[in-house]
């Protein structure tokens, strides 16, 4: 299985449903046998990215092009990409061993090349045994997998892959999430992978890209995006975060919660005496039990770490998170004392 | 209950193979008693008048056991009947089912208050059938009709010129699928609604064209729900009395228009089984269009 990597672009893609913009000025460059995700809350355009790649969808502005090819001219059924979609896809008429034949089929291959190609990819996805199954025959993870052999089979250049997790158990879900990572390294396939769950797109992807209304707000790896959010949406949509309002001290300080920071490290270059907003992860805050002051009103047990939730006058309250030995110190009616720690803190002008 | 529990027992005790009868009979067991009313409505509705028919079917006016009345039914008028009314309803089966089919294709692709529209008026045009159907037929395509006098004063087109007539065959099989093309629309849309997008865009991504995509998914997945709702047109088309009472004027010769005849004792009232026999023979054409209504659903759940 030699599939080369494809370099994939988009060069300010616009879609319009009405005067719903799904699409807005989208640019993004995806290297060869990478793994992009693009992650946001439902209709934010993510499907709609996918469908204009894959030539589903050309109505659209702006251009769209693999390996340096413009794809404009291009229908979907000669552009030679992969697509997994959400649910609902396999062929109910064909067992998983002819669904996966079915793009080499349409190709005119012999009937013993496509089934010996079609037997190794189920094997790939792990699935040989169940070659002669119906799809109503199949769970929903495994049907998940024939499509993902399926897309495999026609050695696309571009795998797409829409929400393939989101119609399936917790625990499935995450089992073939990781096989899928697997699959994608070891073929080295570039792909474009659509979630709206964060722990899933940190979890397989080389970077994440963030949507929002249409828009690609950040894309970074990861541990970048967890780190260095750009907007409170990115920080709110990776993770939890804590929006606390703040006001400009100086150029490189800020003061948050009675404590002033210098987050010079960020390069805010604010202007003093002007109004932001602090992003705090739950981690970066610590807590010491005191007389008086910020009141314990919630305490959530995870597992290794509890949440705690404390009201310190503002409108929501904020969290933080101890490890759960640290936190059976703590009860809720405490009063605590707030500690911010100056390295993990952001601010918006938002 | 304990008997239940004790089969249930059992079957688990037993070889693989006796299992599933075990179980079978478990099931049957539960599922008469609910139905039980069902079957006493169905028993006194149906099969009550069935024996009933039968009966008189086989005795003369003296009531001596006989078969003459289903001999008659292979020769004369009784014959043209049953082969008038096979081909009526063949007829308006094959052109309603690619009419409702085309329309059926139309309509899942259309969003909206037309798609409602189509479906609210499929409905409609089906119960309502029938009289007001062959009337406001007369009055459009009538030697008098609105529609017969526009076309001869406005297009200079005598729609009578040639073999047509409403009154005859042709124009009885065009009323026919005026309620069959809707009615195979009711009964055929959900099989097309349930055609999946992305098994489209599968097609499509897969390198399929759209011929490919019909050839290989649409027309097998849509086969067995097409055959069957042909033979439910068909045995519509077969048994339906209502339009083609009001439409002819006893020219074309059809089983139940027949049967109305000779139940009404319009003929000879010595005939009154021959009625019965004609009525048990639609009866059998109606079992058998069903009986294999049954196996293509049959065949096709295995898949
Ligand atoms: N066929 C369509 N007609 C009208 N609006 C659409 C259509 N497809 C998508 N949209 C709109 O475009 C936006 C983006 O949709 P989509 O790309 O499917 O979002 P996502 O996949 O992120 O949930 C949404 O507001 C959606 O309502
Ligand atoms: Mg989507």
């Amino acid at each position: 299985m030699d599939i080369h990597g494809s370099t994939v672009e988009f060069h300010g893609v616009t879609r319009k449903f009405g005067n719903v913009v799904a699409l807005n000025d989208f640019s993004l460059k995806i290297k060869p046998g990478e793994l992009v995700t693009l992650l946001g809350p439902s209709g934010c355009g993510k499907t709609t990215a996918l469908r204009i790649l894959a030539g589903i969808d050309k109505e659209h502005s702006g251009v769209v092009e693999i390996d340096g090819k413009d794809m404009s001219s291009i229908p979907a059924n000669k552009r030679n990409i992969g697509m997994v979609f959400q649910a609902y896809s396999l062929f109910p008429n064909m067992t998983a061993q002819e669904n996966v034949e079915y793009g080499l089929r349409v190709r005119g291959v012999d009937s013993v090349a496509r089934s010996k190609r079609a037997s190794e990819l189920l094997e790939l996805v792990g699935l040989a045994s169940q070659s002669a199954r119906r799809s109503t025959q199949l769970s929903g993870g495994q049907q998940q997998r024939v499509a993902l052999a399926r897309a495999l089979a026609i050695e696309p250049s571009v795998l797409l892959l829409d929400e393939p997790l989101s119609a399936l158990d917790a625990q499935v879900r995450s089992q073939l999430r990781d096989e899928i990572r697997r699959i994608q390294k070891t073929i080295g396939i570039t792909t474009l992978f659509v979630t709206h769950d964060q722990e899933e797109a940190m979890a397989v992807s080389d970077r994440v890209g963030v949507m929002n209304k249409g828009n690609l707000d950040q894309i970074d790896s990861p541990s970048h995006l967890y780190n260095k959010p750009k907007t409170p949406f990115v920080a709110g949509f990776v993770g939890l975060t804590n929006v606390v309002p703040a006001v400009a001290q100086s150029k490189n300080e800020v003061l948050v919660l009675d404590q002033v920071l210098d987050i010079s490290e960020h390069a805010p270059s604010l202007v003093k005496g002007e109004e932001v907003k602090a992003l705090i992860r739950p981690e970066a805050i610590s807590i010491e039990k005191a007389a008086k002051g910020a009141v314990v009103i919630t305490k959530s047990f995870l597992g290794p770490m509890t949440r705690i939730g404390i009201d310190v006058g503002l409108h929501d309250l904020i969290y933080v998170e101890l490890t759960s030995k640290e936190a059976k110190k703590i009860d809720t009616g405490d009063h605590v004392e707030v500690t911010i720690s100056s390295d993990s803190v952001m601010v918006t002008h938002a | 209950m304990s008997q239940t529990s004790l089969q249930s027992t059992l079957s688990h005790q037993t070889a693989e193979g006796a299992l599933p009868v075990a179980k079978r009979m478990f099931r049957l067991d539960k599922s008469f008693l609910g139905i039980l009313p069902f079957l006493a409505l169905i028993g006194y509705f149906f099969f009550y008048p069935l024996a009933v028919v039968f009966n008189e079917s086989i005795h003369d006016s003296h009531h001596h056991l006989t078969a003459s009345a289903y001999k008659a039914l292979f020769g004369g008028d009784y014959r043209n009947a049953f082969i008038g009314s096979f081909e009526l309803a063949a007829y308006s089966m094959a052109i309603s089912a690619i009419i409702g089919a085309l329309i059926c294709w139309a309509v899942v692709k259309t969003q909206g208050h037309a798609r409602k529209l189509i479906i609210a008026a499929a409905g409609v045009l089906t119960s309502t059938g029938g009289i007001p159907l062959a009337f406001s037929f007369i009055a459009a395509f009538g030697q008098e009709g609105l529609v017969t006098k526009i076309l001869l004063n406005v297009f200079h087109w005598d729609i009578y010129g040639g073999a047509f007539d409403i009154y005859n065959f042709w124009g009885i099989l065009l009323v026919y699928c005026f309620f069959q093309a809707p009615l195979m629309v009711i009964i055929f849309i959900p099989a097309v609604e349930n055609l999946k997008v992305e098994w489209q865009e599968a097609n499509e991504t897969l390198g399929g064209s759209r011929i490919a995509y019909l050839r290989f998914v649409v027309i097998p997945v849509l086969a067995p729900a097409f055959i069957s709702s042909c033979l439910l047109l068909f045995a519509s088309g077969f048994s339906a009395y209502a339009t083609a009472a009001a439409m002819s004027n006893g020219t074309i010769p059809l089983v139940p228009l027949l049967i109305g005849n000779l139940v009404n004792g319009e003929v000879l009232a010595d005939q009154a089984n021959q009625g019965d026999a004609l009525a048990m023979g639609m009866i059998l054409v109606c079992v058998l269009v069903f009986g294999l209504y049954a196996l293509v659903m049959r065949v096709s759940r295995k898949k």
